[in-house]
């Protein structure tokens, strides 16, 4: 044959299972930082060049728009066994983006919403939209100043959100206090998933 | 190269069966299904491919031994995810790599695949 070289019927079974989880929050709340928290590589930086004929900056009235522009997200990785590695991706800043996140939460186990409680109106758009696509999500509250103007409950009301979703104070740029965020976060998708069987 | 599915190019159908005959009729993602996420291996650590580009042997030697995400690839090559997924593409069509699609979490609840990723988290 002249595949010769080539297994002649590849399998994919000895791959590792590669999951998601996004994290997400407005300008400047802390997403790299503790995206480089807990992953065991330092942040990675992919880019996407988006052309003035794209979905997404159709989508903007008024706007005067150069024909292309560059989207960055940041990524981390976490391997936790031979067969499970999972990436950490922080959202592009940018909220008019909407089409990358759709290709980033398709698939997601879930997302942190890093809230900064000195502009929280900031987190509006992350959790509008993870609410409207059903993607299972926490809130984080960094506390930038150790000042804690707000808390959990009043960020709870300020957000407007479910009862069930949880909110927890953080500090990104601590690897167990970033663990523990991502901890809350897989046991809340687990709890929803499992009342949803039921 | 004078492959025999060469003789199977016509100019309707041309590209999307000769793809069909490199790949024996399996079915494999096409590249607008590969993910960001997408696990990427060399199949063999063989750069010596006829009709490989200097772009796909980089991509070859950064994925021969541990698997890299689409998305590790085009930070570690500096390009952009679609013209990576371009790259890949090629490479599919070639069966110079394997994959590994992302399991669809939201989609296909898997408490088993939770569990193990909030234990492997636990244990950081
Ligand atoms: N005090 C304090 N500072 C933080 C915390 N998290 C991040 N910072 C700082 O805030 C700044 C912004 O953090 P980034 O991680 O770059 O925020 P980002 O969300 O990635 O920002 P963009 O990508 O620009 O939207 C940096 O200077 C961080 O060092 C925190 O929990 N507490
Ligand atoms: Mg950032």
């Amino acid at each position: 044959m002249e595949f010769a070289g080539f297994e002649p019927n590849p399998g994919s079974g000895d791959l590792p299972t590669a999951v998601k989880i996004l994290i997400a929050g407005g300008f400047g709340a802390g997403k790299t930082t503790m995206v480089g928290a807990v992953s065991e590589i330092s942040p990675l930086k992919t880019e996407e060049t988006i052309t003035a004929t794209s979905e997404g900056v159709d989508n903007l009235s008024g706007v005067e728009e150069k024909n292309t522009t560059t989207v960055a997200m940041d990524f981390g990785r976490i391997t936790i066994s031979r067969d499970l590695v999972v990436y950490l991706f922080g959202t592009p800043g940018q909220n008019r983006f909407w089409f990358m996140w759709d290709e980033l939460a398709l698939g997601a186990l879930g997302a942190i919403v890093l809230a900064d409680t000195r502009r929280l109106e900031d987190s509006f758009p992350a959790v509008d939209y993870f609410e409207h696509r059903g993607t299972s999500f926490i809130v984080a509250v960094n506390r930038f100043h150790g000042t804690c103007d707000f808390n959990a409950e009043e960020v709870r009301y300020a957000l407007d959100l479910d009862a069930r979703v949880p909110v927890v104070m953080c500090d990104a740029r601590s690897r167990e206090s970033s663990k523990f965020a991502l901890i809350t976060l897989v046991e809340h998708t687990m709890t929803s998933q499992m009342s949803a069987i039921r | 190269m004078s492959e025999p599915e060469e003789s199977w190019w016509d100019v309707d159908a041309g590209p999307i069966v000769r793809s069909f005959a490199r790949t024996g009729g399996r079915t494999r993602p096409s590249r607008d299904e590969v993910d960001l996420i997408t696990l990427i291996v060399a199949s063999s650590p063989d750069t010596a491919r006829p009709g490989l580009e200097p772009e796909h042997i980089v991509i070859l030697r950064m994925c021969t031994g541990a698997p890299l995400s689409v998305a590790e690839i085009a930070a570690r090559l500096g390009m952009t995810v679609t013209v990576t997924k371009v790259l890949l593409g090629d490479l599919l069509d070639m069966r110079a790599i394997r994959t590994r699609a992302p399991v669809e979490l939201a989609e296909a609840p898997d408490i088993h695949l939770l569990q193990a990723v909030l234990d492997g988290i636990r244990r950081l």
